[in-house]
C-alpha cells in the first residue's frame, strides 16, 4: 500500500473546468498549493485490478460469440479484441486520472485525461449519499460513491461519483458528508487512508468516539421479512430481466453468426408450435412467459431486497441498506423529505401488497424507483407499508385517512375517455378489415379492449380521490398503479389549473401543486373546480387569496 | 400576508382570470407561424401529390382541399381564441398566468420561491417585436411562460420580478 499520494503535478492545472449542474455546484479552477491540510487523493488502488474485470463482464456477450465462432470468420473478431484492449487501457488510466479532495466547504472530483475538469460540491448542497457495492467491489472490499446535490432529479446527471472507495472508508466519508458537527472539525485530514488500511481503523474509531452519542443513533423502522418475497413475482420486474437476457443472448449468438431456429430446443420448439392450433401456441407462449417472469421477478426481488433494512438515524437522516450481491445503501436527509408516496401497482393490489417512495428534494422518481435511491419499502404486506409510510413521516393519518371522492363527473370524464378509446380502436381494426382486408379476428379480438376498459375506468375512479390532512395534501390516482402521494404543504412552490375543454364544460379541473421533490409534480385529477380552489388556498394560505373572486365576479372580501 | 385563520373563504371559490392581455400583435404572430407549420404539411402533401400515379390523385386533392379548410379554420380561431385566453399578472407575492386555447392552464407561483427569470425572442419573435418571459421555480414542472409581450412589457417584467425576487433569499425548495 503507498502511505502518501501527493497531488500528480501534472493534475493540478485544469484546462477546463466544468459544472455538474447550473447551480448547485459551481467549478474553479483548483487553487495550485493546497493551503489547508486536504490534500488529492486518490480512489483506491484496487480499482486497478476491478476496471479491466468490469469491462471484460461488459464486454462478455461479444467475447462469447467469439470464442463460439472462433477464429475464422474474418477480421470482426480481431478488431473487437483491439477494441476491449482499449477499453481496459482506458478504464485503468481513469484510476490516474482521478483525484478527490474534502475540504470543510466543499468537495471537489478532478478527473479526465485530455479534457480536465474539476467538480465542485458545496458541502452544504449535498442532499443525498449512496454507496453501491457490486460483486466486483465487495471481492476486493470496497464501494461506490455518489455525492447527490438537489439538482440531480432534474438533468441528467447523477452528481459526483467517486469509484471506488475501500468499503468502510466509504462509510465513513458518509458520515463525514451527512451528520456534519455543528463547528467546523477537520475533516478527512487523513488525506491517504484511501490507501492505508491501518490509519484506516484508528481514524473510524476515533470518530466514532467523538460523535459520542447517549444510547443507540439508529432506529430501526424496517426489516426485510423473508415471507415478503412471496410478493417477488408480481413486482414485473422479471420481464425487465428476461428483456435484459434476451438481449444479451442475442447478442452472443448474432457474434457468433448463428442463426437461433437452427438450435435443437429451438428448432423443436418452434416446430410444435407450429404444429399445435394457435389458440395452443398462443396460451403455451403466454403461460411459458408468465412462469419465467414469476421465477426472474422473484429473482430479482431476493436480488435487490434480501437485508433490506430501513433506519432513522438520530443524527436526521434515513438509511436504507439492501441487496444480496450487489449492496447498497442510501441515505435520505429527513430535513429535504417533503413527503412519501404510498405505491400499489393492480397486480400487487390483487395479493393485498403495496411498496413506500420517498418524496424528497434531489432524489430522483420514476425510471424504476427501485434502482432510484428514493424506495423506502419493497413490496410488502400492505398493512406494513402503512406502518413504515407513517413512520416516516411521523402521522399515518395521511395514509389512512378517507379521501374526498371526485363525483359523477370525474366518473363519467373517466369512462368516456377509457371506453371512448377503446371504442374508437375497434373502429379503426372494422375500417382495416372493410378497406385494407385485415382478417376478421383482428377486429374480434379488439372488442375485448371494451370490457378491459371499462374495468379500468371503473378502477381510476376508484382511485381517484384528495384530502389535506395536518398540512399535508393527500392525492391518489391511478389504477395500472395505484399511487397515494402525501407532499407536505411546505413543499408545494406553486399551482397549476388545467382545464381542457370537456373539462371546464364539466367544471372540473386537474389541480397539480409543483414542488422541488419527487416527481416534480402531483396533480389532482378531475377535482370540482371550486372545492380544489379550496384545498389549494388552504393548503398554501394567502397565495391564492389575490386572485380569489366570488362568483359574481366582485373581489373576494378583503381580510 | 394577513392572518389567513381568521376568516374562513367564501363558499364556493372562483379564480378570477390574470389582470393583463398580452400584446394585440402576438395575434398576428401566432397565424403567420401557424400558417407557417401548415405550409410545411401542404408542401408535404403536394411533393407526394406529385410522386403517385394520375388515377389515384383524386385522393390526395380532396387530402389538400381538407388541409386548406382546416387550415383556415384554426388561423381564424386559434389566434383570437388564444388572445382572449393569454393573460398575465404580477404581484408584489405571486406571478399568475393564464394561457393556452382549447385546453388552458392557469399557473401560480409565489415570488418567495422563484428561482430564475429569462426572456427570450425568437427570430420570428424579433421580426414582431415580441418576446417571451419564463420564470422558473425549483420544480422542473413548473416553469410559467408569458408569450407575446411587446419587448419594453417584457423588460419591465423582467426587472421588477428580479427585483422582488431579491428581497426573498433563500433557498426555494
Amino acid at each position: 500500500m503507498t502511505p502518501d499520494l501527493p497531488a500528480d503535478p501534472t493534475t493540478s492545472d485544469p484546462t477546463t473546468s466544468d459544472a455538474v449542474t447550473a447551480d448547485a455546484v459551481t467549478a474553479e479552477p483548483a487553487p495550485a498549493a493546497a493551503t489547508h491540510a486536504e490534500q488529492w487523493r486518490r480512489l483506491s488502488p484496487r480499482m486497478l485490478a476491478v476496471h479491466p474485470v468490469q469491462e471484460l463482464v461488459r464486454a462478455l456477450p461479444a467475447l462469447v460469440g467469439l470464442l463460439i465462432a472462433g477464429s475464422s470468420s474474418g477480421h470482426g473478431s480481431a478488431w473487437s479484441l483491439v477494441g476491449l484492449g482499449l477499453v481496459i487501457l482506458f478504464g485503468t488510466l481513469r484510476w490516474f486520472t482521478t483525484t478527490f479532495r474534502i475540504t470543510p466547504e466543499q468537495v471537489q472530483v478532478r478527473r479526465g485525461l485530455l479534457r480536465r475538469r474539476v467538480l465542485t460540491v458545496p458541502r452544504d448542497r449535498i442532499r443525498t449519499v449512496d454507496i453501491t457495492a457490486n460483486a466486483m467491489h465487495r471481492v476486493v472490499g470496497l464501494a461506490r460513491v455518489v455525492i447527490g446535490t438537489g439538482h440531480s432529479s432534474r438533468q441528467g446527471d447523477d452528481g459526483l461519483k467517486l469509484d471506488a472507495l475501500v468499503a468502510a472508508d466509504a462509510a465513513r466519508l458518509r458520515e463525514e458528508l451527512l451528520h456534519r458537527p455543528t463547528e467546523p472539525q477537520p475533516v478527512c485530514a487523513d488525506a491517504d487512508s484511501a490507501a492505508s488500511t491501518g490509519q484506516l481503523a484508528t481514524t473510524s474509531a476515533a470518530t466514532t468516539a467523538g460523535r459520542a452519542e447517549p444510547g443507540d443513533p439508529e432506529t430501526r423502522l424496517a426489516t426485510l421479512d423473508p415471507r415478503w418475497i412471496r410478493y417477488g413475482p408480481f413486482t414485473l420486474s422479471g420481464l425487465l430481466t428476461i428483456g435484459v437476457l434476451l438481449g444479451f443472448g442475442w447478442r452472443a449468438v448474432s457474434e457468433a453468426g448463428i442463426d437461433p431456429a437452427q438450435v435443437g430446443p429451438v428448432h423443436d420448439a418452434i416446430t410444435q408450435l407450429g404444429r399445435a392450433g394457435w389458440l395452443v401456441a398462443t396460451i403455451e407462449v403466454l403461460a411459458g412467459l408468465v412462469v419465467v417472469s414469476a421465477v426472474a421477478s422473484t429473482l430479482a426481488y431476493v436480488l435487490a431486497f434480501w437485508n433490506f433494512r430501513l433506519t432513522r438515524h438520530a443524527g436526521g437522516t434515513l438509511h436504507v441498506t439492501r441487496g444480496l450481491i450487489t449492496t447498497r445503501a442510501t441515505s435520505i436527509e429527513e430535513r429535504r423529505l417533503r413527503g412519501v408516496e404510498f405505491s400499489e401497482p393492480l397486480q400487487l393490489r390483487a395479493v393485498g401488497g403495496a411498496r413506500c417512495i420517498a418524496i424528497a428534494t434531489g432524489l430522483r422518481v420514476g425510471r424504476g424507483a427501485e434502482r432510484g435511491g428514493s424506495l423506502l419499502l419493497p413490496p410488502a404486506p400492505r398493512s406494513e407499508a402503512v406502518r413504515v409510510a407513517g413512520e416516516v413521516i411521523h402521522d399515518v393519518r395521511p395514509i389512512t385517512c378517507q379521501l374526498v371522492a371526485h363525483g359523477p363527473r370525474a366518473r363519467r370524464r373517466r369512462y368516456t375517455r377509457a371506453v371512448g378509446m377503446a371504442a374508437l380502436l375497434v373502429v379503426v381494426f372494422v375500417a382495416l378489415r372493410r378497406f385494407a382486408g385485415f382478417p376478421d379476428w383482428a377486429w374480434e379480438a379488439s372488442l375485448a379492449l371494451l370490457p378491459a376498459a371499462a374495468f379500468l375506468a371503473f378502477d381510476r375512479t376508484r382511485s381517484l380521490g384528495h384530502a389535506l390532512v395536518d398540512g399535508r395534501l393527500v392525492c391518489r390516482w391511478g389504477s395500472l398503479v395505484r399511487r397515494r402521494s402525501v407532499l407536505s404543504c411546505d413543499g408545494i412552490i406553486g399551482w397549476n389549473i388545467r382545464q381542457s375543454y370537456f373539462q371546464r364544460r364539466a367544471g372540473l379541473a386537474t389541480l397539480t401543486a409543483t414542488t422541488a421533490a419527487g416527481h416534480q409534480h402531483y396533480a389532482i385529477q378531475d377535482v370540482d373546480l371550486a372545492e380544489g380552489l379550496l384545498v389549494a388556498d388552504e393548503a398554501v394560505p394567502g397565495l391564492l387569496r389575490a386572485f380569489l373572486a366570488a362568483p359574481d365576479g366582485e373581489p373576494a372580501p378583503a381580510r | 400576508m394577513d392572518s389567513p385563520q381568521t376568516e374562513t373563504p367564501p363558499a364556493i371559490l372562483e379564480l378570477r382570470p390574470p389582470r393583463h392581455r398580452v400584446s394585440r400583435t402576438a395575434i398576428r404572430y401566432w397565424t403567420v407561424r401557424a400558417l407557417v407549420e401548415w405550409l410545411v404539411l401542404a408542401a408535404i402533401q403536394v411533393v407526394w401529390l406529385l410522386a403517385t400515379d394520375s388515377d389515384r390523385r383524386a385522393w390526395h386533392i380532396a387530402g389538400l382541399v381538407a388541409t386548406a379548410l382546416v387550415c383556415a379554420a384554426h388561423l381564424i380561431v386559434m389566434p383570437q381564441w388564444r388572445y382572449r385566453v393569454h393573460r398575465w399578472e404580477a404581484t408584489a407575492e405571486a406571478v399568475y398566468t393564464q394561457s393556452g386555447w382549447f385546453d388552458q392552464e392557469r399557473r401560480i407561483a409565489p415570488v418567495s420561491r422563484i428561482q430564475t427569470v429569462d426572456s427570450e425572442r425568437g427570430p420570428l419573435e424579433q421580426l414582431f417585436g415580441l418576446s417571451n418571459v419564463t420564470v422558473t421555480t425549483a420544480s422542473a414542472a413548473g416553469p410559467l411562460k408569458i408569450r407575446g409581450l411587446d419587448r419594453d412589457t417584457a423588460d419591465r417584467l423582467v426587472d421588477e420580478l428580479t427585483n422582488n425576487t431579491q428581497a426573498n433569499q433563500g433557498d426555494a425548495t
